[in-house]
Parts: C-alpha cells; sequence; structure tokens
C-alpha cells in the first residue's frame, strides 16, 4: 500500500467526519425549526441570523453543564455507554459511496472510504451494535426508567432488525450483490433505481430504519412521557450529548443508506445525457446524493412532529404480525416476478 | 330508563384493513402538518415588532401640562373619589408667589402617586378629572421586581416639559 492512498483516505475520512458532524449538529436546529414551523410557530431564532449559532451555544453549554454519575451506577459501563453509541455512530458510514470517482491528474480518487464487497453486512452488524451503546448505557445507570427504556430498546430493535434484513434480502434478489457501490453504480440514471422494484421492500425498511434510529412514532427506549427520559435519564453533560448526537449521525447514515439502497444514490436523472465532464458529474452527484439524504432527514423530522408514539404491544403487532409477513411475502414476489421476467422476457 | 334522546352509545368498532394498516391515516396527517409547515406565522416577534395598541387603549397614566407647560391638576381629589380600586393618593399644596409658570392655578398636588399594582385601569380618574389633567395615554406598565417601585410618584407621571418654540424652529 502506498502512502498516497493513505493520506487521500485520511482525509476523506477527515471531511466525512466534519461533514457527519456538522450535519447532526444543524439537525438539531433544523428539528426544532420544523417543529415551529409545523405548529405555527418561528423555532429557536435568537443566537445569530435564523438561530444559525443555536447549536454551537446548545454544544457549549453541554460542556459547561455539571458532569454528574449516580451513586449506584456502574462507573465503566455507564461511560461505556454513550461511547458506544458515537463510535458505532460514526464507523457505520464508512461502506456509503459518497460518488464516483473524481479524476485529480493521473490518479483516481474514489469516493467511498471502504468499498467491502459486503459493505450491506458490514452496515448491519454496525447498527446492530449501536444499541448496545443504549443498552449498557440503561443499565449501569442502576435507574428504573432507564433500565426499561434499554430493555424497550433492545427488543425493538432486535424485533425490526429481522424485518429489515428481510426487506434488504428482496432488495438483494434484485442487485445480486452485496457491495454498496456495485449496488448504487447498479442504479443508474433514473428507471433503474430500485425504488420501482422494490417499491414495498422500501416501506418495509424505512418503517424499520425509524424504529432501528429510536425515531418518533417509535421512541420508546426515551419516551419521556412516560419513562422520564427513558435510557438516558441519568445522563447530563456531554455524555447526554453524545447520546443525542449519536441519535442525530444514525438518522443521517439511514438517510443515506436509504438514499443509496432505494433512491439511486448520487445518481440523478440524464446525468450521461448532459455532456458533462467526468469531474463534474461527480461533484453534482455527490450535491444530488446530499439533497436526496437531506429531504429524507426532513420526511424523519416531518414524521416526528406528525405521529403520536405507539403503545408498546402496538409496536410489537406491527413488527411481528404485519412487517415481517410482509417482508417474506415481498421476497416470494420477488423471486415469482424474477423468474417469469427471466423465463419470458430475456 | 333513556328520558331524553341526548345520551349516544358509541359501540367500538373493529378496525377496518385500511385503518389497520395505518398508512392513509398516515398520510393524511403528513399532509395537514405539511400545509402547516407554510402557513404564515402569527407570532409577533415582540422587541423588534409591537403589535400596533387600539386607539382607546388605556396604559399608564400621564399628568398633563397646559400649553404653557404648567401642571393642570389643582388636587382637587376627584379622581382619587372616583378611583375604585383606590390607587390614587395625593397630598395638596398651595402656590408660592414665583410658582406660577409651575403650576396652573392656586392649589396643586405636592405629591401624587398611583400605585400600579391596585390600579385596575378602568379610566374613571381620567372622566372624574375636571381639568384634563390626567389620561391613561401611555404604554404598559412593565414588570418591576418590588412592590415599591410600583408606586408611581410625580416624577414617572407628569408628562415631560417641551418647548413649542423649540419645535416650530
Amino acid at each position: 500500500m502506498e502512502w498516497s492512498f493513505v493520506i487521500e483516505k485520511l482525509i476523506l475520512v477527515f471531511i466525512i467526519f466534519v461533514v457527519t458532524l456538522l450535519i447532526a449538529m444543524y439537525s438539531t436546529l433544523a428539528e426544532r425549526k420544523i417543529a415551529g414551523f409545523m405548529q405555527d410557530r418561528y423555532g429557536p431564532d435568537r443566537a445569530g441570523l435564523f438561530g444559525i449559532l443555536q447549536p454551537l451555544c446548545d454544544g457549549g453549554k453541554f460542556f459547561f453543564k455539571e458532569e454528574i454519575i449516580p451513586a449506584g451506577a456502574h462507573k465503566a459501563l455507564f461511560i461505556l455507554g454513550p461511547t458506544i453509541a458515537i463510535i458505532t455512530a460514526c464507523i457505520s458510514s464508512a461502506v456509503i459511496p459518497w460518488g464516483q470517482e473524481l479524476q485529480i491528474g493521473d490518479r483516481t480518487i474514489s469516493l467511498q472510504v471502504a468499498d467491502v464487497n459486503v459493505g450491506i453486512l458490514y452496515m448491519f452488524g454496525v447498527i446492530a451494535l449501536g444499541v448496545y451503546g443504549i443498552m449498557l448505557g440503561g443499565w449501569a445507570s442502576n435507574n428504573k426508567f432507564s433500565l426499561m427504556g434499554a430493555i424497550r430498546a433492545a427488543s425493538q430493535s432486535i424485533s425490526y432488525e429481522i424485518a429489515m434484513g428481510l426487506s434488504i434480502i428482496a432488495l438483494l434478489m434484485v442487485t445480486q450483490s452485496l457491495s454498496l457501490k456495485e449496488i448504487v453504480a447498479q442504479q443508474s440514471g433514473f428507471v433503474n433505481w430500485n425504488i420501482w422494484a422494490q417499491p414495498l421492500g422500501f416501506i418495509i425498511f424505512m418503517v424499520c430504519a425509524f424504529a432501528e434510529c429510536n425515531r418518533v412514532p417509535f421512541d420508546l427506549p426515551e419516551c419521556e412521557t412516560e419513562l422520564v427520559g427513558g435510557y438516558h435519564t441519568e445522563y447530563s453533560s456531554m455524555k447526554l450529548g453524545l447520546y443525542m448526537f449519536s441519535e442525530y449521525i444514525n438518522m443521517f447514515v439511514s438517510s443515506a443508506l436509504m438514499a443509496s439502497l432505494y433512491f439511486g444514490g448520487y445518481n440523478f436523472p440524464f446525468m450521461n445525457d448532459l455532456g458533462l465532464s467526468a469531474n463534474m458529474i461527480t461533484i453534482l452527484g455527490v450535491v444530488v446524493f446530499f439533497i436526496k439524504i437531506l429531504l429524507f432527514i426532513f420526511f424523519f423530522m416531518w414524521v416526528r412532529w406528525t405521529l403520536p408514539r405507539f403503545r408498546y404491544d402496538q409496536l410489537m403487532n406491527l413488527g411481528w404480525k404485519m412487517l415481517i409477513p410482509l417482508a417474506i411475502a415481498n421476497i416470494v414476489l420477488t423471486g415469482v416476478f424474477t423468474l417469469i421476467k427471466d423465463t419470458y422476457f430475456s | 330508563m333513556q328520558l331524553t334522546n341526548r345520551k349516544k352509545v358509541i359501540e367500538q368498532k373493529p378496525m377496518t384493513f385500511a385503518e389497520r394498516i395505518y398508512f392513509p391515516a398516515i398520510v393524511k396527517g403528513l399532509r395537514i402538518t405539511l400545509r402547516h409547515f407554510f402557513k404564515k406565522i402569527p407570532t409577533i416577534k415582540y422587541p423588534e415588532e409591537i403589535r400596533p395598541y387600539s386607539k382607546n387603549f388605556r396604559g399608564q397614566h400621564s399628568l398633563k401640562r397646559d400649553e404653557e407647560g404648567r401642571e393642570r391638576c389643582t388636587a382637587c381629589g376627584l379622581c382619587a373619589l372616583s378611583c375604585p380600586a383606590e390607587a390614587i393618593t395625593m397630598t395638596a399644596a398651595e402656590r408660592k408667589k414665583g410658582e406660577e409658570h409651575l403650576y396652573r392655578e392656586e392649589k396643586y398636588a405636592s405629591v401624587y402617586e398611583i400605585n400600579m399594582l391596585r390600579c385596575i385601569f378602568c379610566g374613571l380618574c381620567e372622566e372624574a378629572c375636571p381639568k384634563e389633567a390626567i389620561y391613561l395615554d401611555g404604554p404598559h406598565v412593565t414588570a418591576d421586581y418590588l412592590r415599591k417601585d410600583f408606586i408611581y410618584g410625580k416624577d414617572k407621571l407628569v408628562e415631560p416639559t417641551f418647548d413649542i418654540t423649540k419645535l416650530k424652529s
């Protein structure tokens, strides 16, 4: 391995890290602004123009708050909880292809940190790890409410991961590949987007993504009204900040995943007919990809300020009795259609 | 037995398929929130924007001066008498020689206090005044920390003098 390759990747990692943090930061502001607009009021608009400086103020406040570790808490695990949450949130974006290749001089730079050929599996593994952060944190707090939140988080993510995995299997039957780069490259143009082949699969995947991110209507792990703050009841200062941050990063990454699995990632309509240079297309592709991601993030927030929370039994019913059978039906349907297509239309 | 026909028994029907898959209801809800997203926001951003007062708004009192800048109040006490909340107190004093440019008549109020915590802004003092000396034409009475600070004396109530000759030039 040559040095330039390492440096190139390090720069890419750094940029992605910074962008992720920036988006997570401004998601907090966007969330409050969108909540405001949907409830016929302005969100925070006192700190800077339109409240642009609000996330900085919040971050600064987090740092200056007193850090409390409860006397009965398991100290090591209590600290490990938010650490795992933020680390898993950050490393899950490694396999997402942010764009095509960039040609600088005679070097070709791939805008993907790691082209793992089982990218989706990596993704799922990391996302599944993410729940340990919540579980450990909730358990180590030595608090009933935290423990309840943690248990809910664990059972919720186990239930919804099954449906999520099943919906992905149907997608894999279409794409015939586990590499995210390959999957996105297949969806060039507009008609090749996987959403047209897998509408049901997309809906199942999206519902599960909501559940995996602990977003409303599936925010049972932290439901403020019943469990005080759920798993982060006992957390204060920047440790709480890390939990919140990891939630927003997870939202960003799952938006990116949905955009690249079903909505063509960096592909946009007529990308090869405009007569642009390859680099130009790549840059435009990155911009388009981010627009798609931001739209998904907006959708996450839009849903949050529309729907009430599910009851716990409703959540389990939806997961086990609706989504899993639907996902299996989707696999069967996909199989039948592929068979018909291969026998009669090839 | 039912005496009136007003009682309505609502039976809980099992959810239909459309209701059970939630999606139509969710789409409906999303449309409502999106409509609100683009609605005009009725909030008035207070320090920058101030809601216009109505013409007959009754705010803080002011003790008026006449066209030569002399206090109109003669300390007759009718305002204090008419006040249903008993918010007004005053002490009368006699005008000395050489003070003709300060007070219009021979008697004036040396102390004039309104307790803004008692005042109900009914405007009866304004109506009772025979000398057109008191009007409730000011802004809102602002918040304060101590009760004693809500007793407004002449320093806050008497309107500031202004030189009409200066205004013309």
